[in-house]
């Protein structure tokens, strides 16, 4: 069997390459941030040191970035997931025919390149503003604004299809078994479906806000005189190297790790509370079924 | 823009009139789900559904194009004439596009259409060589690894991507500069003693690109592959077909819809990146984007801007066609 073994072989050599590739320049980035060489360098190593961390916390341009981008992300959730929840509900509602097409307008800014959004955006308000002959100062000038218009664009298209995710797995008994009961389809959809959604809505809110804050393509367009983390960001990388860029990555690196993996407990325990819950139920069916004396449900149908 | 307003609602109202014209019973039965749609959900739902997904289909997502796509034939006016008698419609947008200013020796416009075929066909060498790295891994996650083991992977694939797309960039800018790791290896082995630039050849660019888009590759795979009954491969090889038929015969036509959606998702994402190429191009090579970036804010010609935007727009518009047309997927396998 020792063809088999090099075959082996090759296959962990072949993911040990692959996940070098994708780790290696992360783990050599936070590795310049610690090297005390005035450049952004792993090799030579000069000595160890934190300084690239305080420089980091007296860069005003930086700190006002960071600001505007959770201004920006907070704007982008609450205007975002509304409307996808709306739309999705919408999904399942809507005229069987019209469907196709309003499945395509929906879904057509995922599929759009971030900088044609965000130009969209720009022009559309930029005409609108010439058309109410609106002050320069005002909302159709203002970069915030249009930045979190612009993103929502695409990130309730996101967050529809978090939702859509999780609509198909509705028991619509559920709804079914509520509306014979005399309750109305406004509290079905209060009581039941809302509910029923919130795992999605906080995963959707979450996934909102991290695309927001690292919206570069789209921002940089509507952003106008303002600035958000990406865009100082972005300037800062082209102008040239300090290591403070690399230890704002470790930051933002750790902090983003933290969100992702917290994020992904949440949702394994969901679906592990999920998974328990129909377990409960089909033991609970099984016991019913064996007092009564009758054959399991599964056999019957 | 009085005219642009006039155009717009004929085509709303050709859209309302569409369906009566077609087929009217179902014109009325479609107004009577809309009556129902009010009973259904009461007064104050329908309004917050109806306004939520109409402000947000049409205020921004059709209008803005439209916008865009009117605002490209129209002339770069200073701000005091717009809406007067010299804003009116031209082709001159595109015309600059193909032909340049009128008068260049060139008879084609060729500084900009080279980097824009440039651009097309470094995307399209992007999505084939992720499609390559990418399969294998796959392939690996969806039929081969267990348990435990497949759900660390999946978490490890997804971490990278959660970096900031500039910190990326910046992290190849570290491992490829001329004094970057990759180069003091070299030396340190005594390959070279100069230092290769690979920024300006770049290399680092299409690393960087390619890193940036494996995970929009994998994960359609996984899901298409996923799918795939293990069995078959089996049968396939008790038959007697080697591995790399097993692939080509049984795996791949399985994930064709995975295959299709991750390389449609790869294009146009590299197709329309402005970071990597900021970051990471040389400084002799441009992306297209790069160009429109350029008209909005250095040139300050916004409806050249916009016309060069429409091109991207419209040649990933035929991309996406082409991919639904060879690969035969629907619309909405695509879009997952």
């Amino acid at each position: 069997m020792t063809s088999s073994n090099v075959m082996r072989f090759m296959v962990g050599f072949y993911i040990l390459l692959f996940f070098g590739y994708l780790f290696g320049p992360l783990i050599m980035m936070g590795a310049a941030a610690f090297n005390e060489s005035p450049f952004p360098q792993v090799v030579p190593w000069e000595g160890f040191t934190m300084k690239w961390f305080g420089q980091l916390a007296q860069d005003d341009q930086m700190i006002e970035g960071i600001t505007n981008s959770l201004i920006i992300g907070l704007g982008v959730v609450c205007l975002s997931v509304p409307i996808s929840l709306a739309a999705a509900v919408m999904m399942g509602q809507i005229y069987e025919r019209l469907r196709p097409y309003y499945y395509v307008i929906v879904v057509s800014p995922v599929l759009t390149p971030g900088v044609i959004l965000g130009i969209s955006t720009l022009v559309f308000w930029d005409r609108l503003g010439v058309l109410a002959e609106a002050e320069y100062e005002s909302i159709f000038y203002n970069g915030m604004f249009l930045s979190v218009v612009g993103q929502s664009t695409f990130i309730s298209a996101y967050c529809m299809l978090v939702f859509m995710a999780r609509l198909q797995r509705f028991d619509r008994t559920q709804e079914e078994a509520a509306l014979d009961l005399g309750a109305t389809h406004v509290q079905v959809f209060w009581k039941i479906l809302i509910p029923f959604l919130r795992p999605a809505i906080f995963s959707a809110a979450i996934l909102a806000f991290l695309t927001s804050f690292e919206n570069y393509n789209t921002t940089v367009f509507t952003i106008q005189a303002e600035s958000t983390l990406t865009t100082v960001l972005a300037g800062k990388v082209r102008m040239g190297t300090q290591p403070d860029l690399s230890a704002l990555a470790v930051i933002i690196v750790m902090i983003t790790l933290i969100g992702a993996v917290t994020h992904e407990i949440m949702r394994r325990r969901e679906m592990a509370r999920e998974e328990a819950a129909r377990e409960e139920a089909m033991r609970a069916d099984e016991k019913i079924d064996k007092t009564l004396g009758a054959k399991p449900i599964a056999a019957t149908n | 823009m009085s005219d642009f307003i006039v155009l717009f609602l004929a085509v709303l109202l050709a859209l309302l009139v569409k369906p009566l014209v077609e087929k009217r019973a179902e014109a009325f039965a479609a107004a009577v789900t809309g009556i129902t749609f009010v009973q259904r959900n009461g007064v104050m739902l329908s309004a917050y559904l109806i306004l939520a997904v109409l402000g947000w289909a049409v205020f921004m997502i059709i209008l803005p194009q439209l916008y865009m796509v009117d605002f490209s034939f129209r002339h770069n006016l200073p701000f005091d004439q717009v809406g007067g008698p010299n804003d009116t419609h031209t082709f001159d947008n595109y015309r600059y596009l193909l032909f340049g200013r009128e008068g260049d020796e060139e008879m084609f416009n060729w500084l900009h259409l080279k980097v824009f075929f440039k651009t097309i066909l470094a995307s399209a060498c992007v999505t084939l060589f992720d499609l390559a790295i990418c399969y294998p891994i796959a392939y690996y996650m969806a039929q081969v690894a267990r348990g435990g083991k497949a759900r660390l992977l999946v978490l490890c694939l997804i971490i990278p991507f959660w970096v900031n797309e500039i910190l990326r960039a910046f992290a190849f800018r570290i491992l490829f500069g001329t004094s970057g790791v990759i180069n003091s290896v070299l030396m340190g082995l005594g390959f070279t003693d100069q230092g290769v630039d690979f920024l300006r050849a770049d290399v680092g660019l299409y690393a960087g690109l390619t890193y940036a888009y494996i995970l929009l590759m994998i994960f359609p795979l996984y899901n298409a592959i996923e799918s795939l009954d293990h069995n078959q491969v089996e049968a396939a090889r008790d038959l007697g077909s080697p591995w790399w038929r097993i692939h080509f015969r049984v795996v791949m036509p399985h994930a064709k819809p995975g295959i299709a959606s991750g390389c449609t998702m790869v294009f146009m994402l590299s197709a329309g990146a402005l970071a990597a190429p900021q970051i990471l191009g040389g400084p002799s090579s441009l992306w297209f984007t790069q160009v429109i970036y350029q008209w909005f804010f250095t040139g300050l010609n916004w409806p050249q801007g916009s016309a060069y935007a429409f091109v991207l727009l419209a040649t990933c518009i035929v991309f996406v066609m082409t991919i639904m047309r060879v690969f035969n997927v629907r619309f909405g396998e695509i879009a997952k």
